[in-house]
């Protein structure tokens, strides 16, 4: 599939797309379940801003023989291939892990390793997190955020962080949340809001980009004889 | 179209034995190997280079220079020479000297070496990989083309005055090859020189392959040496056969369940699906390879690896056999069906001397320092 396809099908007058990554390993995954509560709420918030909004999830776990092949061979399947393009050329992305050990999965890094340099840099990033408990609710800013910072993506403030107790308490009410409850809302779907609105008009904003193909437009011998790339 | 074998001069464990070969051992084994190829008819057998365990092929000259002395025929090359670590003088010095030796069945194929450590070892970085490439390359060319040269870069001293020797045998310089398997650049320096274009796509899917020619042929057209489907290509290959495709599958799977490089990795089905490896019978290996062609257009060149990751010498000289006998003549035969005639054949010696008309005696003797004429100018 050509990069160039993929960019020209963009349409600049107000359709965007957002590719989900989740990294979930059940079924019923608690992540994939805020993932997809994370991309409704940036689906609506767009909408609110007269964006129409096409949603293409990844699902790590379909890929994980892939990822590891591709660390031994050097080379994407061709499914993996597709789910990468789907993530590098999307307006906005969506990442969302479970934690174990206090960080990210093993999958969910490699799926992030196997990405070109700078294929990311630029891309309007909402994190989230689910565990088992909320002591881990630290990881997205303590482990998240430094990838995404190193992949120079445009991760928004709100990272959301889902713990067992967010999905399960009776009363619907986060333990010890501070972020204001008193409506009957439940916590979660207040931060869920937030991120999407902080991650709406970096996706809505988005210019289209201009991606080179290296084999359909070379740099011409001369100038790398002259020292140039 | 020509066929052969490359080895990249591994000293691998066979897992089903426990059993590694030691140097000597693996160094007489590619004697034999290429032996082997020429008398079951193939037409070229390529050495690499390597310059760290575990691989034997850190001076490839001597050891094809030990193969011309005991063959006639068979076309002696490189996979790859190393254009970035070595020296291009050397490398100018080294292969012009086996091209006289050889009598004119030699030619190369340059690659960078994507082996970080190696670099340094040789005074240069990695990361200079492509500029070292180009540099390199650019200074070669002209050592084997110009009696005297005068050279600046930024990668090695100056040349002042300077004379290659042997001058090119019959006054023609050896045909290159540039391999790379990922790199635009490559392609683009293979196809503004007119030389060939190797896709070692044995690791690669054929997608991937096509895209890397595609570029090739089209730079190749744009500066000027012929039309696109005129550009010198070959491929890389990987094959294990026998006559019965399950008895071939239970015999290579273990080894390559534990290859270098792909090993732990996919399953022996997933990568013979995402690459040229192809496991079975000769007719399979007939019927994949004679697909090629469609993927990258009618090319020159196409070479298997056949005897790493462990493979005991007998199975390699087997392999050799059912590929010189069974596959080769029949895919010469279906390859040449359709092939329009002004696609050409890979260059050798003998082509590109009657190309330049005729052989030509480029001795230099020496230079005068002060005027700068040689002695034979002097003396007419």
């Amino acid at each position: 599939m050509s990069a160039q396809g993929m960019r020209g099908a963009r349409d600049a007058g107000g359709t965007r797309r957002l590719a989900v990554v989740s990294a979930g390993l059940r079924q019923p995954s608690t992540t994939r379940l805020l993932a997809d509560r994370l991309a409704k709420a940036t689906v609506v918030a767009l909408g609110e801003l007269g964006v129409q909004t096409q949603v293409d999830v990844v699902e790590v776990r379909e890929h994980g023989h892939d990822l590891t092949n591709m660390l031994a061979t050097g080379f994407a399947s061709e499914s993996l291939e597709k789910a990468i393009e789907t993530v590098v050329s999307a307006d906005g992305l969506i990442a969302v892990t479970p934690i174990f050990s206090g960080s990210y999965t093993g999958p969910f890094k490699t799926f992030f390793d196997v990405i070109d340099d700078g294929a990311l840099a630029g891309m309007p990033v909402l994190l989230g997190a689910t565990a088992g408990t909320a002591r881990h609710s630290l990881a997205i800013d303590h482990a998240m955020r430094p990838l995404f910072a190193y992949l120079r993506a445009l991760v928004v403030p709100t990272g959301v962080f889902g713990a067992t107790e967010d999905f399960g308490s009776a009363d619907r009410r986060s333990v010890g949340s501070t972020d204001g409850s008193a409506d009957g809302v439940p916590p979660i779907a207040v931060r869920v809001d937030r991120a999407a609105r902080e991650l709406a008009p970096l996706v809505a904003g988005r210019k289209a980009r201009e991606r080179t193909d290296p084999f359909s437009d070379p740099t011409p011998f001369e100038r790398l004889l002259a020292g140039g790339s | 179209m020509q066929f052969g074998v490359f080895t990249v001069s591994d000293l691998t464990q066979d897992p089903t034995t426990g059993r590694i070969p030691t140097e000597q051992e693996r160094i007489r084994a590619a004697i034999a190997i290429a032996k082997k190829s020429e008398e079951v008819g193939l037409d070229v057998f390529a050495l690499g280079e390597h310059h760290n365990p575990p691989f034997f092929s850190s001076s490839p000259t001597t050891t094809l220079a030990y193969i011309a002395a005991q063959t006639e025929r068979i076309v002696l090359s490189t996979a790859t020479t190393l254009i970035t670590t070595n020296d291009p003088v050397k490398i100018a010095e080294d292969y012009a000297m086996l091209q006289h030796l050889a009598g004119g069945r030699v030619d190369l194929m340059m690659g960078r070496g994507n082996t970080g450590p190696v670099y340094p070892w040789f005074g240069q970085d990695i990361r200079n990989g492509i500029p070292l490439a180009i540099e390199n390359y650019a200074l070669l060319h002209r050592l084997w083309r110009e009696d005297v040269v005068d050279w600046q870069g930024k990668f090695r001293t100056p040349l002042q005055s300077f004379t290659s020797t042997p001058r090119p045998l019959d006054g023609v310089p050896p045909f290159v090859w540039h391999g790379s398997i990922r790199s635009p650049e490559i392609a683009e320096q293979a196809a503004y020189y007119g030389d060939g274009f190797f896709h070692n796509n044995i690791f690669w899917p054929i997608h991937h392959t096509r895209q890397m020619v595609r570029l090739y042929r089209q730079r190749f057209e744009h500066y000027g040496h012929g039309s696109a489907d005129q550009a010198i290509v070959g491929l890389g290959g990987q094959v294990f056969m026998h006559k019965n495709s399950q008895e071939a599958v239970r015999r290579f799977r273990p080894y390559f369940d534990v290859a270098p490089v792909y090993g732990h990795g996919p399953s022996l089905e997933e990568f013979s699906e995402m690459t040229p490896l192809t496991v079975g019978s000769p007719q399979q290996v007939i019927d994949r390879y004679a697909s090629m062609r469609d993927e990258v257009g009618d090319y020159q060149r196409q070479l298997f690896l056949i005897d790493h990751a462990g493979l005991p010498l007998e199975t390699v000289l087997e392999q050799i056999e059912i590929l010189g006998t069974e596959v080769v003549p029949v895919l010469r035969k279906e390859l040449a069906v359709g092939r329009p005639a002004h696609v050409p054949d890979a260059p050798t010696h003998a082509s590109l001397v009657a190309k330049a008309g005729g052989p030509v005696d480029a001795t230099v003797y020496s230079v005068d320092g002060v005027t700068g004429r040689r002695a034979e100018e002097v003396q007419a």
